[in-house]
C-alpha cells in the first residue's frame, strides 16, 4: 500500500522542480484531452507552445499578454504570502479600467503628457478602493475576504457594462454600449514599433523588482513572511495583521487597477463590456507557478501568456472550443499543487519501507 | 495477595535529563494510588510508560503478577489499563457516542454503544447524553466522556492525569465520588497530581517523585500538607547567593490588571498587581494554564490591556503593542520557541531581526534590513550563549530544543533591556546551559535590569529569584523576598488553598 509520508525539511530541488513537472504533466494530459478531442495532439501543443515563439508578431502579443498578468501576479503573491486572499483581482482590474478610463474620456479634448499618469492614477486609485471594500469588511467584521472579493468581480463587470451602455456611451457610437476611443494622449506610448506591446511591459517588470527588493531587503516583506509561516510570530513581534490585510490587499488592488489602465489604454483602446479577459483569475495560478517569487511570477507570467496565445491560434487552426484551453490552464495549477505535495511529503510503500520513491 | 501494577526500578533516559531513575512502586487492588511530585519531577514520563506510548530503558514492570510490557496505547488498554489525559483528545464535531466509539476497538463499538454509555454513565453518576455534540459541553463533561470511554473497557488499573486541573470544585466533588466507587468495586486508581488538599483527601497511598527519583512513599492521611510538600518540594533550600545590587527604583509598575480569557481552556487574568525593581528578579512559580501564558502575552503586548494598567518607568504602556514596548525597553522570551519565539523555517539571522530589528539596529529607520548587522548579531548570540549550530543561516528549526531556547532567551539579553520577562527560561535545557542562561539572567540583573522569570521549576526560582510570587487561577499573589521564605511558605503558597494547610498545622 502507499502512503504519504511527512519530510522532516521540505526539500529545496521539488521546491524548484514541481512547477516545470506541472507543465510537463499539464503537456501530457493536455495532449489526452486535445486527441480525445480528435485532434492532433502533437500539433496542438506545437501550435500553443511553439509557435507563438517563432514569429515576431507573436513574440510582442506575449508582452501583451505577460504584463498584466505579471503586475497582478506580482501583487497577489505578496497577499498570500501572509495568507491575505485577493481572489477578485479580476474585479478590482475591471474598476481601475473603468476609474483610469473614464479620468481619460473626462479630458479627451485637452491632450497632454499628463493625461496618461492622470489615468494610470485613477485605475490604482480605483482598483485600490475596490480591494479595500473585501480588506475592511474582513479586519472589522472578520469576514471571508476569498467570498467577499471573489463576489466583487461579478459586481464590477455589471458597473462596467452599465457604464459603457450610460454615461461613458461614445455619443457617435450608434448607441453600441462602447466608450469612445480613447486620445493619442491617453493610450500607452507602444515599445515595440509596427506591434502592440506598450511601456507597461517595462512597468510591470519594474515593480517585480520592487516587490522582489520589498521581500528581500525589506521589514515590509519579512513581516509578510513572518504572518504566513507563524502567525503567533508575527504577533509576538509586533507586526500587524490588521495592517498586513490592508497593506496586502490595497497593493494587489492597485496594482490590478493598474493592470486594467493598461488593457483600456492599450491594446483595447477604449471602454467595452468585453475588456476583462481574465487576467485577474489567471495571475491567481501565475502567483502559485510562480512560487510567490517575484522572479518566479515573472517567468510564470510567460508562460501563461504562451497558452492564452497559443491557445488562440489553436481555437483557430484546430476548431478548438475555448473551454478546451481554460481546462488546459486550470490543469496547470491543479498539477502544481499536485505535486507540491511531494514537497512536504515523500511516499512509501507500506510494506516493504527499505524502497521509496518520491 | 500480589499487587496489581508493581513497578520495579523503571528508568528512562533523555538528552542531557534522567527523567526517571529507578522508580519503583507498587500499585494495590482497589486502591487509590497518588503520584505525587512538581511539574517536570518525572509523573508523565512514568505514565507514559505504564500506559505504553514510551519504552523504558531499563527496569520491568508486572500487572497481576504477570511481566507487563505493553509495546503501545492499545496494548495497555487490552490488558486493562486506562488512561484518562489531562488534555484531552476529543473531535468537537462529533457527537459523544462517536467520540467513544473512535477510542474504542471496532468490535466494541457496536449499535448497542448508546445504549451502554447511557448505562455506565448512570452507574458511575456521570451525567452524559451520548447524542450531543462533544464541542457543546463544559470541559467536566469532556472529561465525563474520556472516563466512560475508559469505563467501558472494564479497566483494571485507570490512570488519571491531572484530572482536576479543569473542573469546577462541585465537578471534583462529583469526579471523588465516582472515583471511590470504582475502587470500592475493586478498580485500581493511579491518581497524579500536585494538588496536596486532593490527594488527602481521596488517595490511601502515595509515591512522591522529585528529580525522577521517588524520594517518598506514605499514607497521605496520616500526612500534612506541609509534610508533603517538604517531600515534593525537597528539603533544602539551593543555596542562593544573593545578589550584590541592592533593589534601585520601579521600572515596571502593574495594578489592578485583569483580561478576559481570549481562548477556550485560557485563564482570565484577575486584579493583577506588583512592582519590578531594578536589580531583582521576581520569580513567578505556579502549575501551568494557571494563566501564565496569559501573564506573559498581557506584559509583552500581545494582548492589550488597559493603558494606565501596566507602567514602564512611570509612563504608561497597556495599549501599546510588542514592537513599541520593546523600543521602550521591555523585552519578552515567551515559552513556545517554534512558532511563537522564533518562525521555525527561518535562519537564525531572520530570527534576529524578528524580534531586535529596533534595538540592535538590524533595520534602518525607513525599514530596510541590514543583513550584514543582523548575522552578525545572531553570530554575537551564539557565541555568547554557546548555541550549537552549524551557522546562523540554517533553520530554527534545526537546532534542538535546549539550543533554540538558548539563542531566544541570549537575543532578548542581548539587547540590554530595562525589563526582561522571560517564560519557562530553562525548559529542556541541559544542566550546563541551565546554568549558563541562569547566571546570564543573574548578570542582567545586577547590571541593574529588572528581571521576571515564570517558571514551573521551584529549585530553578529558588535558585535565581529575590522575590517570590505564585501564579494560581489568574491571580498573582503579593511577593515575597526569597531570604524570608521557608520550604514550608513556598508549600503553603503553591497548595493555594491556605486554609487546608493552616488546619494541617494545627
Amino acid at each position: 500500500m502507499l502512503r504519504l509520508e511527512p519530510r522532516k525539511e521540505p526539500s529545496r530541488l521539488m521546491v524548484w522542480a514541481t512547477p516545470p513537472a506541472a507543465v510537463l504533466l499539464t503537456l501530457v494530459f493536455g495532449m489526452v484531452l486535445f486527441a480525445a478531442l480528435g485532434k492532433d495532439p502533437l500539433r496542438t501543443v506545437e501550435i500553443i507552445f511553439v509557435e507563438p515563439l517563432l514569429s515576431p508578431f507573436s513574440r510582442a502579443e506575449l508582452l501583451v499578454k505577460a504584463a498584466p498578468l505579471v503586475l497582478i501576479g506580482v501583487g497577489l503573491s505578496l497577499g498570500f504570502r501572509a495568507g491575505v486572499w485577493n481572489i477578485g483581482a479580476e474585479g478590482q482590474f475591471i474598476i481601475g479600467a473603468v476609474a483610469g478610463g473614464a479620468a481619460g474620456l473626462a479630458v479627451y479634448d485637452t491632450p497632454g503628457l499628463w493625461v496618461l499618469p492622470m489615468m494610470c492614477a485613477a485605475g490604482m486609485l480605483g482598483g485600490f478602493a475596490w480591494a479595500m471594500i473585501p480588506a475592511i469588511l474582513r479586519i472589522r467584521f472578520n469576514t471571508n475576504e476569498i467570498l467577499v472579493s471573489l463576489m466583487l468581480v461579478y459586481v464590477a463587470e455589471l458597473w462596467l457594462s452599465a457604464l459603457v451602455g450610460g454615461p461613458l456611451r461614445d455619443p457617435e457610437g450608434f448607441n453600441f454600449p462602447e466608450s469612445r476611443l480613447f486620445h493619442d494622449s491617453a493610450t500607452m506610448p507602444i515599445l515595440i514599433e509596427g506591434t502592440r506591446a506598450h511601456v507597461g511591459v517595462l512597468v510591470a517588470l519594474a515593480v517585480a523588482g520592487l516587490a522582489w527588493l520589498a521581500l528581500q531587503r525589506h521589514v515590509f516583506g519579512f513581516s509578510l513572511k513572518v504572518m504566513g509561516q507563524a502567525p503567533r510570530a508575527a504577533r509576538f513581534a509586533g507586526f500587524s495583521e490588521r495592517r498586513a490585510v490592508l497593506a496586502c490587499m490595497g497593493v494587489s488592488g492597485a496594482l490590478a487597477g493598474l493592470a486594467g489602465v493598461f488593457e483600456a489604454a492599450g491594446p483595447v483602446g477604449q471602454l467595452v463590456p468585453g475588456l476583462p479577459a481574465g487576467y485577474g483569475f489567471t495571475a491567481i495560478i501565475v502567483a502559485f507557478l510562480g512560487r510567490l517569487h517575484p522572479g518566479g511570477v515573472v517567468l510564470a507570467g510567460g508562460v501563461m501568456a504562451l497558452t492564452y496565445i497559443g491557445g488562440e491560434s489553436a481555437q483557430l487552426e484546430m476548431q478548438l472550443p475555448a473551454a478546451a484551453i481554460s481546462v488546459f490552464q486550470g490543469m496547470l495549477l491543479f498539477f502544481l499543487l499536485g505535486a507540491d505535495v511531494f514537497v512536504n511529503h515523500r511516499l512509501r510503500l507500506r510494506r516493504a519501507p527499505a524502497t521509496e520513491s518520491a | 495477595m500480589t499487587a496489581l501494577l508493581e513497578v520495579e526500578g523503571l528508568t528512562k533516559r533523555f538528552p542531557g535529563v534522567l527523567a526517571n531513575d529507578a522508580v519503583s512502586f507498587a500499585v494495590e487492588r482497589g486502591q487509590i494510588h497518588a503520584l505525587l511530585g512538581e511539574n517536570g519531577a518525572g509523573k508523565s514520563t512514568l505514565v507514559k510508560m505504564i500506559y505504553g506510548s514510551m519504552r523504558p530503558d531499563a527496569g520491568a514492570m508486572r500487572l497481576e503478577g504477570q511481566p507487563y510490557a505493553p509495546t503501545d496505547p492499545g496494548a495497555a488498554r487490552r490488558a486493562g489499563v486506562g488512561l484518562v489525559f489531562q488534555h484531552f483528545s476529543l473531535f468537537d464535531a462529533l457527537t459523544v457516542a462517536e467520540n467513544v466509539a473512535l477510542g474504542l476497538p471496532p468490535e466494541e463499538a457496536g449499535a448497542d454503544l448508546a445504549e451502554r454509555i447511557r448505562k455506565v454513565s448512570a452507574a458511575y453518576g456521570l451525567p452524559l447524553d451520548p447524542e450531543r455534540r462533544v464541542g457543546e459541553l463544559s470541559v467536566g463533561a469532556r472529561q465525563r466522556v474520556e472516563i466512560v470511554r475508559c469505563l467501558l473497557q472494564r479497566p483494571r488499573l485507570l490512570i488519571m492525569d491531572e484530572p482536576t486541573s479543569v473542573l469546577t470544585p462541585q465537578e471534583v466533588g462529583q469526579l471523588f465520588r465516582t472515583l471511590r466507587q470504582l475502587r470500592d468495586e475493586g478498580v485500581s486508581i493511579l491518581y497524579i497530581s500536585h494538588k496536596l488538599d486532593e490527594i488527602r483527601e481521596l488517595c490511601e497511598a502515595a509515591t512522591i517523585l522529585r528529580h525522577g527519583r521517588v524520594t517518598g512513599r506514605c499514607d497521605p492521611r496520616s500526612e500534612s500538607a506541609r509534610s508533603l510538600a517538604e517531600m515534593m518540594i525537597g528539603q533544602e533550600l539551593a543555596a542562593t547567593r544573593p545578589l550584590s545590587a541592592a533593589p534601585g527604583e520601579v521600572r515596571l509598575t502593574v495594578r489592578g490588571l485583569s483580561l478576559a480569557a481570549d481562548r477556550p481552556f485560557g485563564t482570565a487574568l484577575r486584579d493583577i498587581s506588583f512592582d519590578l525593581r531594578a536589580g531583582e528578579i521576581l520569580g513567578v512559580a505556579g502549575v501551568a494554564g494557571n494563566g501564565q501564558d496569559e501573564f506573559v502575552e498581557a506584559l509583552s503586548g500581545e494582548r492589550r490591556a488597559q493603558h494606565e494598567a501596566i507602567r514602564l518607568d512611570g509612563a504608561p504602556i497597556g495599549a501599546f503593542g510588542p514592537d513599541r514596548r520593546r523600543r521602550l525597553g521591555l523585552c519578552v522570551a515567551p515559552e513556545e520557541r517554534l512558532g511563537h519565539a522564533a518562525v521555525p523555517d527561518m535562519s537564525l539571522t531572520e530570527n534576529a531581526i524578528l524580534t531586535a530589528r529596533r534595538r540592535a539596529r538590524l533595520a534602518s529607520r525607513g525599514g530596510v534590513l541590514r543583513l550584514g548587522a543582523a548575522a552578525r548579531f545572531a553570530r554575537a548570540v551564539v557565541e555568547r550563549f554557546d548555541v550549537r549550530t552549524a551557522g546562523v543561516e540554517h533553520a530554527a528549526r534545526s537546532l534542538s530544543g535546549g539550543n533554540l531556547q538558548k539563542f531566544v532567551v541570549g537575543r532578548e539579553i542581548m539587547q540590554n533591556p530595562a525589563v526582561l520577562v522571560v517564560a519557562q527560561p530553562t525548559w529542556g535545557v541541559d544542566a550546563g546551559a541551565a546554568a549558563a542562561i541562569r547566571q546570564a539572567l543573574r548578570d542582567m540583573a545586577e547590571a541593574g535590569a529588572a528581571v521576571l522569570a515564570v517558571s514551573q521549576d521551584l529549585d530553578e526560582l529558588m535558585e535565581i529569584s529575590t522575590r517570590f510570587a505564585v501564579m494560581a487561577g489568574g491571580r498573582l499573589s503579593a511577593p515575597r523576598p526569597m531570604a524570608e521564605l521557608s520550604v514550608e511558605e513556598i508549600g503553603r503558597m503553591m497548595g493555594g488553598t491556605g486554609g487546608e494547610v493552616a488546619h494541617a498545622e494545627a
